[in-house]
């Protein structure tokens, strides 16, 4: 068996966030993010899926093991995001607006490092049940 | 008698936190629900009213109209807000999902007409956790 094989895992964590520019007024922020710039913040149930390729291991018939994966986006993702303010309580988000967008392409920077890299991996955020993003495009 | 349910959603931030008690005490009731920064949800509103069908429309209370009273009086008072800091009745109370459905209750029954009751209020804060209230 060489043939390539999509293994996926979804996981989920529940944060606060809010859309904000630091370099433009607040006049400007409102009007580009909207309610998304509420000062106090408001809040998502994000869904993660995290889809690894490749070819099944020879010996133990896996792409990867997905307790394994599992472990990994805990350790690396979850356990960062989840019941906390995305702006205020990580370093990730300190600088970076916390959009769908740009949380995506975080934990796909995030989990490069832990997964093989004949594996390629595809990071799918749900921010809502009719918002979500895919990172690689 | 029919029942008829409109589902609505918002999101929002909050937090679990007493503040009467200890960061220690409420960190060890509330657990991560107690971070002091806020966390947050999609809510899904699921509200349920009863009644006879009108004769001449056969509706118990026109849809639409409900879905309006509810845009109006919750969800835009609740979406894309901070439940502990934002919201006029929540303030002083423990945010939870038991007391929101509550809160919500009082505050859409008064507007409901009178061949319409107000029947559930079902609040669901994750795909795993809701809480239901029927006025009791």
């Amino acid at each position: 068996m060489n043939q390539k094989v999509a293994v996926y895992r979804k996981e989920h964590f529940n944060a606060a966030h809010r859309l904000h520019n630091n370099n433009w007024s607040n006049e400007k922020n409102i009007s580009i993010f909207g309610k998304c710039n509420n000062p106090h913040y408001h809040g998502h149930n994000y869904e993660l899926i995290v889809k690894v390729v490749g070819v099944p291991d020879s010996e133990t018939g896996y792409v990867i093991d997905t307790k394994i994966l599992s472990d990994i986006i805990k350790t690396q993702i979850i356990n960062k995001f989840d019941h906390k303010n995305l702006n205020l309580d990580t370093i990730e988000f300190k600088q970076l607006n916390p959009t769908a967008e740009n949380i995506a392409v975080t934990i796909y920077n995030l989990l490069r490092p832990h997964i093989d890299l004949n594996k390629e991996i595809t990071i799918t955020l749900y921010e809502t049940e009719r918002n979500f993003v895919q990172y690689p495009a | 008698m029919v029942y008829l349910t409109r589902i609505e959603h918002f999101n929002a931030a909050h937090k679990l936190y007493n503040p009467d008690w200890s960061h220690e005490k409420n960190e060890s009731v509330f657990g991560k629900c107690a971070n002091e920064n806020w966390h947050g949800h999609n809510y899904e509103l699921v509200v349920t009213i009863k009644g006879n069908p009108d004769p001449s429309t056969g509706f118990i209370f026109d849809v639409k109209k409900l879905s309006v009273l509810i845009q109006k009086h919750i969800i835009e008072k609740l979406d894309h807000k901070n439940l502990n800091l934002d919201v006029d009745f929540m303030k002083n109370k423990m945010c939870s999902t038991e007391n929101l459905a509550i809160a919500i209750w009082s505050e859409l029954e008064p507007h409901l007409p009178i061949n319409a009751q107000l029947h559930c209020i079902k609040l669901i804060e994750t795909s795993r956790i809701y809480v239901e209230y029927f006025g009791e």
